[in-house]
């Protein structure tokens, strides 16, 4: 389960959805794994606005992560082509820490991922196990 | 041959045997993969998108989805959504780049309001149309699922399900519960009036004509 994919996951519960409690969903005997993902700026460029920055530092936080910025960083204009010499020559300090910070949301969000563990709805306390990656949602029929 | 849908319901059908023969038949693949293209065509995605693969399976769908060239607007980022763990059992070991959730969609979406770009279904919703107790409807179920999914896709979003429908009557319950959920939809089948023939359902959240859709 991506980090990625946590900050958009809600609890199931009927009754949960329109408690602000249900989300995000707090990691409980988390074990982390690295993979590796291709870097496209694009899509971090598509998804940045739809990232709940709050919830992202709740979960970084829970797992362990302390570096997350406090605010959302800009997304620039997809403008500089890094293939071209004559730019990297001119590319900016600003640009260059702003690429950075892309860099490591990407690692963040995509490419560290939760094993094992539980997910637990901080409104009804319901547990999600997460075994070799796979989150179980399926509810038993008196909560679905 | 008996639909499997009208046998058990998926977790039970899809059992680690019937799993097995479902990912190394290569006619089910060739089939498969098709009509994901179909889909994808369909959706038309211009850029790198968060995609929703509801009833995922082994994975076949998110493969093609994970290796969508730039120049054809991809890779996408996937998530999955299967009741069959022995589905999602294949789809580990083959190692997808997808995210990966044992859920059952007749109990709705559990993703935040606008979090996809897209969805893609690929024979999977025909599933919902059998209730398997006595708590449940088919019509009850849809309806969690589309108004889940609804809220699930980001304004502007699309959503292209292959379902195979037992008959006309199943196939207008699906398209109209995907309406009242608020979906604008249409219906395109491939194949028309052959026993190869495939039905997509076209959604899109937030209005507009479907292109290359005619209802
Ligand atoms: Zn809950």
């Amino acid at each position: 389960m991506k980090i990625l994919t946590v900050n958009f996951l809600t609890c199931a519960v009927k009754a949960c959805k329109t408690s602000s409690l249900s989300f995000p969903l707090h990691f409980k005997d988390a074990e982390l794994e690295q993979s590796d993902i291709e870097y496209n700026a694009s899509f971090l460029r598509n998804i940045l606005p739809r990232i709940d920055w709050e919830a992202f530092k709740i979960t970084a936080n829970e797992l362990g992560f302390t570096t997350v910025p406090s605010e959302k960083p800009t997304i620039s204009a997809p403008t500089t082509d890094l293939s071209t010499p004559d730019i990297v020559n001119t590319t900016s300090h600003t640009e260059v820490s702003h690429d950075k910070v892309m860099r490591d949301l990407h690692t963040l969000l995509l490419e560290t991922e939760v094993r094992e563990g539980k997910m637990v709805c901080g409104n009804c306390g319901h547990e999600y196990r997460i075994k070799e990656g796979i989150a179980n949602f399926l509810l038993p029929s008196h909560l679905g | 041959m008996s639909r499997p849908e009208d046998t058990l319901p998926p977790d039970l059908f899809y059992n680690d045997s019937e799993s097995r023969k479902y990912t190394t038949s290569s006619r089910i693949q060739n089939v498969q993969v098709e009509m994901t293209n179909r889909a994808l065509e369909l959706l038309s995605l211009p850029s790198p998108s968060l995609v929703l693969d509801i009833g995922c399976g082994s994975g076949l769908s998110g493969e093609i989805l994970s290796s969508v060239p730039p120049s054809d607007g991809g890779p996408h980022i996937w998530v999955g959504m299967d009741i069959s763990a022995s589905m999602l059992d294949i789809a580990l070991q083959r190692d997808v780049e997808g995210d990966l959730l044992l859920a059952d969609i007749g109990q709705g979406v559990p993703f935040r309001a606008g979090t996809f770009d897209a969805a893609i279904s690929i024979s999977a919703v025909q599933w919902l149309c059998n209730a398997e107790s006595s708590d449940t409807s088919p019509q009850a179920r849809l309806t969690r699922f589309f108004n889940g999914l609804y809220a699930s896709l980001r304004r502007g979003g699309k959503a292209v399900c292959q379902f195979y429908p037992k008959n006309e009557a199943q196939r207008d319950m699906v398209s109209a519960a995907a309406i009242k959920a608020g979906f604008g939809a249409g219906l395109l089948e491939d194949g028309a009036a052959t026993k190869n023939a495939k039905v997509y359902l076209v959604l899109s959240v937030g209005g507009g004509a479907i292109e290359g859709v005619v209802e």
